[in-house]
């Protein structure tokens, strides 16, 4: 486990630093210069020069590449051109926000989709089971920007019940402002879920282990949960993993809508005023994270099963 | 006479009429297929089908609600919803086939490099392609936007760019398993080259599952393009895009529902047709497939 566990995080370690590499590779590809993109076309050669020392830019591209490197790993992601801040103040200021909110999405959205796909999975054939795939197929239908826009359109504009915009002040506000965005980004989750779960249960509950199990006189609900779902619920893990990045997109759509702050608003502002140091700080911050996510997942289902240590 | 006509042989049947058979018994492939007919049929046709121009500002009203005049009602500046959201419907299907095409074609060449190329090259495009996927699509559209500036061929290069690497990988393990497959073995014991066993057997093998998936990713696509341009980051107006209308409703969602209804309800229709085809034709074209679900 532990030869297992170093494997995968250096493999992570190396996709995040190839990740760096394309999008500094990137900037420096596309024509046009990112000091006169800042400053705009009225800006003077003196302004741009001085600007393009600030960056850096007048220094050779390996040069800049090895340089952006170094001051990654002590933590300095740059510095902001319009107010002098440090970028990874900026983000890090904003990035709880953004957190808070896929941590509460994901949290909802797959304790409920586990239970209705594993409900669905012991009462195959049941309406329940029907009316949890007909919603399933629904809701999985529906980008999360635009249940974001019904969830303002019905329970903001039209019933007034909960609050649209903002993250709210103190505990109890910054909750009810939680709800609709957390709902909006969960939703489609739900159903993904649950058919996933739904699905490899079926499979499982078929399996030789289960009916061994079955035969020794253990109880229902104990198969269930040590032998079963133990098995089941892993192509879950392994797809919340993968969608984190998913989720981190919907969060931007789910920031603007609702006028909250986070890392979201912070990229699609900095992109109106063409801020690329913070835009390149947010995206890093960003890809460690979904990096460093989808590790967490391959790692909990090797802990949950052995067979997919071996696996790489 | 009689007898001639009975020893006519049945033509094969061919693909086409194996796919619309299947298709025929399958409920959900068969409203899947009718969506996708009459989305695609509205995208090329939209001129024709709505006496307004889309783009047009009239001195009707504004912020209507559907009428026998303006079928999904009017947006913030009296333009006609309908014939907007034909337009859109046009702008998307463009994006979702031009990029998508573009995606396939890239992830075809790069996943044929991994699968059947030396094993550091495979190992290099694999990490490649990790890199890529970790990026968040919109987050990774947003960068690219900053750099090149909004525009529809910008909408297309990003998602080209984020889907290579779902296709590329499928494409490299399909020709890593085909390679060690007993009958391309067998072929090449025979002497035949790189380029046979690559056009006669790995291709046709690959290219089915493929555009499979090329069909079920085009909701996704169709989502992105929207979403970009929902940001004010994709197709600029006064083009029309579902994200666009999507936009103008939500500046002014609490005058009127209707520009976000009519901009929502064809993407959750294009979703739910090329879901439901794809999965049909999953289904038609790999029975295996069907089992495990």
């Amino acid at each position: 486990m532990i030869y297992y566990a170093t494997q995968r995080f250096l493999l992570s370690v190396l996709i995040v630093i190839v990740a760096i590499s394309l999008l500094t590779l990137m900037l420096h590809v596309v024509p046009g210069d990112p000091a006169t993109m800042i400053l705009g076309p009225r800006a003077t050669p003196e302004l741009i020069e001085q600007t393009r020392v600030a960056m850096g830019l007048d220094q050779p591209l390996p040069v800049q590449i090895v340089k952006f490197f170094g001051r990654i790993l002590h933590g300095d992601l740059g510095t902001d051109v319009f107010t002098g801040r440090a970028v990874s103040d900026i983000v890090f200021e904003q990035l709880p926000y953004t957190l808070v909110l896929i941590a509460v999405s994901i949290l909802w959205s797959s304790v409920l989709g586990i239970v209705l796909g594993c409900y669905s999975a012991l009462r195959a054939g049941t309406w329940l089971d029907t009316l949890s795939g007909i919603l399933s197929v629904g809701t999985i239908s529906i980008p999360a920007f635009v249940m974001a826009l019904y969830a303002v359109l019905i329970f903001a504009v039209s019933l007034g019940w909960l609050p649209a915009i903002g993250a709210g002040e103190g505990f109890f506000d910054s909750a009810m402002h939680l709800i609709l965005p957390a709902f909006a980004i969960g939703i489609s989750w739900v159903g993904y879920i649950a058919r996933m779960v739904r699905a490899s249960m079926l499979e499982v509950m078929g399996a030789p282990h289960v009916r061994m199990a079955r035969s020794f006189g253990l109880t229902e609900a104990r198969i269930v949960r040590a032998y079963i779902l133990r098995i089941a619920v892993q192509p879950a893990v392994t797809l919340l993993g993968t969608g984190v990045a998913h989720l981190f997109s919907a969060a931007v759509f789910v920031e603007v809508i609702f006028a909250r702050p986070g890392i979201g608003a912070l990229i699609v502002s900095s992109v109106n005023e063409r801020n690329y140091p913070i835009i390149l700080g947010a995206v890093l911050v960003t890809t460690a994270i979904i990096v460093l996510a989808t590790l967490l997942s391959d790692l909990t289902v090797a802990l949950l099963d052995p067979r997919q240590r071996e696996a790489l | 006479m009689s007898q001639a006509q009975a020893t006519v042989s049945l033509p094969e049947p061919t693909v086409i009429s194996r796919i619309l058979r299947g298709l025929a018994g399958n409920r959900t492939g068969t409203i899947g297929f009718v969506l996708v007919v009459l989305i695609l049929a509205a995208a090329i046709f939209a001129p024709w089908i709505s006496q307004y121009d889309p783009a047009a500002i009239m001195t009707g009203p504004r912020m209507a609600p559907p009428s026998s005049d303006h079928w999904l009602g009017t947006d913030n500046l009296g333009r006609d919803l309908f014939s907007r959201v034909l337009a859109g419907g046009r702008v998307a299907m463009l994006v979702a086939g031009a990029s998508l095409g573009a995606a396939l074609s890239l992830g075809l060449v790069l996943g044929l490099v991994a699968g059947l190329g030396p094993r550091w090259l495979d190992n290099l495009l694999l990490l490649l392609f990790d890199a890529l996927r970790s990026f968040p699509t919109i987050v990774f559209g947003l960068a690219v936007v900053t750099l090149v500036g909004p525009s529809l061929f910008t909408v297309i290069l990003v998602v080209a760019i984020t889907s290579v690497p779902i296709y590329a990988r499928i494409i490299r393990t399909q020709a890593q398993s085909l390679r060690n497959a007993e009958f391309v073995m067998a072929e090449r014991a025979m002497g035949a080259g790189l380029p046979r066993i690559l056009f006669v057997h790995v291709l046709p093998n690959v290219l089915g599952p493929l555009l499979i998936l090329a069909s079920m990713d085009v909701p996704l696509v169709i989502a992105t393009e929207a979403g970009l341009s929902f940001l004010g980051m994709g197709v600029r107006p006064p083009t029309s895009s579902w994200g666009v209308i999507l936009n103008d409703g939500y500046n002014f969602i609490r005058n009127s529902p209707w520009p976000v209804i009519a901009g929502s309800v064809p993407i959750v229709l294009v979703t739910l047709g090329f879901t439901f085809l794809g999965e049909a034709l999953r289904d038609i074209f790999d029975p295996r497939l069907q089992k495990a679900n």
